[in-house]
């Protein structure tokens, strides 16, 4: 797309100029800076991970082994919490500042404020890296090798525990931010509807609220006392509980800033418009009300937990199929509609008219085909008693790479060529290195997921740093064991190329002289509007309450039988390794 | 509020769809009788596992014509016993319970599969009909030897089969004698 007027000597600043009076970067320059400065952060945890991930495809198939088995779980534990954590959540405070901003119309509120929750947030990543990174090395007698689920009695070392707190505060005060940002808007505007985005961003984050209270407890009360030496070790049960209350509405909070883009941006790049606005919201009020009281559905094969929890969380579940099904419609429905616009014809001939060689649609295009198919993959697990096949076999990573490692990875990087331009006024570096990088992680992703979907079956552990154990002999449906591994490693090495062009050609754009042109920040207005939707939907308080009572109801009787079987501090547990215990009794 | 009308047949597929999986998962417990490891183990004091009835000496115990116990104490990084011997045509209940970490026991290939968490017993109970070697893993992690947790379970035919440790004393009858035996210290809050 370049212009007569484009001569070499021309650099972004004097682009700038050119840019639309309302573009993102000429309105909020400060708030664009605030979103880069989250995009980086996310996208160097982006890069460390995808090079752990790819060691570990390589390690467990015993393809090539680089390190010992016993570093296996550092290197798996950086993967889980520097992808599924930092990556994703640093990512998703850019987009939410940005859609905050842009669909208020109006800046936060301080912008000291918002460089504080910026600043924690770093922190403490900064502080559980530290930890993790340090377990690398043995001559330090830091580590924290527990994994991203960090069940009790595994313990880490305090300043990774107290480090994932610091981080939770920084997203409770992000969230507070984009809510006075909100509350100030509002002021000026007491009649109106919320904004689509700014509504998504509100309602992820008031379940966002609720849903880290169970692992804000679980940290707060009973890790960093524990692991400072100055309470025993807790019940591991109930810290198991407490870090699945909040281990699966993190699903939702790595998915709702995809549908975002999917709902407001990926319409827009197809050239069309959102086909409902208030069928979103139902969608997110939805999420709001359903993805806590669903937590128990990963400890199915718990002990201690009676079979009528389970199954009231397995019908919660299902029932949270709803909202995303809803999306599957209204996203498939937008993007027609766009084609349409584009002149496409016909029952399926519309989809020729797509913008496919656009790589930010056709990478979000890719993402939701992975997604269906995540979808179906997931009913397995959330079928409680055909999950006894499944449950911590090599199927269940198989799933998240479809959803959280593809559809919203992959969502999140189509997403960024997008925006990337719009907060820095560069344009895209390379669009065909764009589209042959989100081609390359889908089809990588094929590989992998699905060798390891097959592995799941055939009884292959996750986790595990070996391809082999003496004693088993894993026997799979069809093809060998064999040509499974080399799927999942071959699989893995495309995954890791393609995240390396990826950061290539964003790290290109941003030091990108050419300026971006045309960056027309308004989105087109829904095809049925919000005014046709009942003012209800806006009453945010009414659904946190409603939220809330939800979560009490589904685990209020749980947590009250855990705790009355074992206790709050069993006898007889132990950590393992006991990190600072035996410092203290030494000093005693 | 408009609904457009490919909206609302949408949506009733949907719920269809979900009302449907919810009886699949309904018909396999009641139908089928899959039924979820549970909260019927009890507690042990992971610490008194040697003077815990059961996993003071983890093994087979026969309890009924062709009804087996088998309690399995894990640990890092390995199950005790590491061997496990069943005849065919027998229903096996397995106790299993950690002396440290968080672990998992997983019969490799079939649908026997539990965490093992310190404090809980694991109670499951599995129907051998077929003689064969099964390998059983450790699926959850519990340290830097993890991935060398495994052990051998060998269904024999029934006439192959000779209890190892007859002359132990019998446990009583068909009771689940582990489950209430040590109850722990509840709350020290
Ligand atoms: C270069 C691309 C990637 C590769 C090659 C890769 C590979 C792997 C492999 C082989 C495992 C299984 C390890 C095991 O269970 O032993 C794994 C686990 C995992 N991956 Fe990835 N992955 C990639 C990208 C991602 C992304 C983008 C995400 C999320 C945003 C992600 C999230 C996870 C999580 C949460 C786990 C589970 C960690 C655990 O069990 O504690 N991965 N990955
Ligand atoms: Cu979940
Ligand atoms: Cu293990």
């Amino acid at each position: 797309m370049s212009t007569p007027g484009e001569t070499a000597g021309e650099t972004v600043e004097s682009a700038r100029e050119m840019l639309p009076d309302n573009s993102f970067l000429i309105q909020y320059p400060h708030v664009s800076r605030v979103v880069r400065s989250l995009f980086l952060t996310a996208f160097v945890a982006f890069g460390i991970g995808a090079f752990m991930g790819v060691l570990q495809a390589l390690h467990r198939t015993g393809i090539a082994r680089i390190v010992e088995s016993a570093d296996y779980y550092t290197f798996l534990t950086l993967h889980g919490v520097l992808l599924a954590i930092v990556f994703t959540i640093f990512f998703l405070a850019g987009v939410f500042t940005w859609a905050n901003t842009r669909s208020l119309d109006r800046p936060p509120v301080s912008k000291r404020f918002t460089w504080f929750w910026v600043v924690t947030m770093s922190a403490g990543t900064a502080m559980a890296g530290i930890a993790m990174l340090a377990g690398l090395l043995p001559s330090i007698d830091i580590s924290a090798d527990v994994l991203f689920t960090f069940y009790a009695p595994l313990q880490a070392h305090p300043i990774f525990y107290i480090g994932l707190a610091v981080f939770v505060i920084g997203t409770w005060l992000a969230g507070i931010d984009w809510f006075r940002q909100f509350l100030a808007w509002r002021r000026e505007h007491p009649d109106e509807r919320i904004p689509l985005q700014s509504f998504m961003v509100l309602t992820t984050m008031i379940m966002w609220f609720i849903a880290t209270l169970g692992v804000a407890v679980e940290v707060v009360v009973f890790l960093i006392p524990w692991s400072l030496g100055i309470m025993p070790a807790p019940n591991p049960l109930l810290t198991r509980t407490l870090f699945w209350f909040f281990g699966h509405p993190i699903v939702y909070f790595w998915l709702m800033p995809a549908y975002l883009l999917w709902y407001t941006v990926l319409p827009k790049i197809a050239g069309g418009r959102l086909f409902s606005d208030p069928l979103a919201r139902v969608v997110f009020v939805l999420f709001l009300l359903l993805s806590t009281p669903v937590g128990i559905h990963h400890q199915y094969l718990d002990p201690g937990i009676a079979e009528g929890f389970k199954f009231i969380a397995m019908t919660n579940t299902m029932f949270l199929l709803l909202p995303s099904l809803l999306t599957a419609f209204t996203v498939v429905a937008s993007i027609e509609h766009g084609a349409r616009q584009r002149g496409g014809t016909g029952y399926f001939g519309w989809l020729k008219a797509l913008p496919w060689r656009d790589p930010a649609f056709t990478g979000m295009a890719l993402a939701g085909l992975m997604f269906a198919a995540g979808g179906f993959s997931g009913m397995v697990n959330a079928g409680m008693n055909i999950n006894y096949l499944v449950h911590n076999t090599l199927w269940v990573p198989g799933h998240f790479h479809l959803t959280v490692g593809t559809a919203v990875a992959l969502s999140f990087m189509a997403g960024a060529y997008w925006l990337v331009p719009r907060i820095t006024g560069r344009k895209l570096y390379s669009r065909p290195i764009g589209l042959f990088q989100v081609v390359l992680w889908f089809v990588g992703m094929v590989f992998m997921s699905a060798a390891m979907h097959r592995g799941g079956l055939a009884g292959i552990p996750r986790r595990t740093a070996e391809p082999q154990y003496p004693q088993v002999a894993f026997e799979t449906v069809a093809g060998s064991v064999g040509s499974l591994r080399l799927q999942l490693a071959f699989g893995g090495v495309l995954l890791f190329v393609s995240a390396l062009l990826f950061l290539m050609n964003v790290g290109l754009t941003a030091m990108n002289n050419k300026p971006a042109r045309g960056l027309d920040s308004a989105l087109p207005p829904a095809l049925s509007g919000p005014e046709q939707s009942p003012t209800v939907l806006d009453n945010l308080k009414l659904w946190a309450l409603i939220a809330v009572v939800l979560v009490i109801l589904a685990y209020s009787l749980p947590l009250y039988s855990i705790v009355q079987g074992a206790g709050l501090y069993p006898a007889g547990q132990e950590a393992s390794p006991a990190v600072i215990a035996p410092l203290l009794e030494v000093i005693a | 509020m408009h609904v457009h009308n490919y909206e609302k047949l949408w949506l009733g597929a949907s719920l269809l769809l979900i009302v449907g999986f919810i009886s699949t998962i309904v018909y396999g417990a009641a139908g089928a009788g899959i039924t979820m490891v549970n909260d019927e183990g009890g507690q042990v004091n992971p610490k008194e596992l040697g003077n815990t009835s059961g996993f003071d000496d983890p093994g087979v115990t026969k309890v009924g014509p062709n009804e087996y116990e088998v309690h399995i104490v894990a640990l890092q990084f390995a199950f005790q016993p590491g061997t496990v011997e069943l005849p065919a045509n027998s229903t096996v209940t397995f106790y299993v319970t950690s002396r440290d970490v968080v672990h998992g026991f997983e019969v490799a290939g079939t649908n026997a599969n539990t965490m093992v968490i310190p404090g809980e017993v694991s109670q499951i109970t599995v129907e051998f009909d077929e003689p064969g070697e099964y390998g059983i893993v450790c699926h959850e992690y519990c340290g830097a030897g993890h991935h060398s947790m495994a052990a051998e379970l060998i269904v024999r035919e029934p006439s192959n089969f000779t209890m190892q440790d007859d002359t132990q004393t019998p446990t009583s009858g068909n009771e689940t004698t582990n489950a209430t035996a040590t109850p722990t210290g509840g709350e020290s809050a």
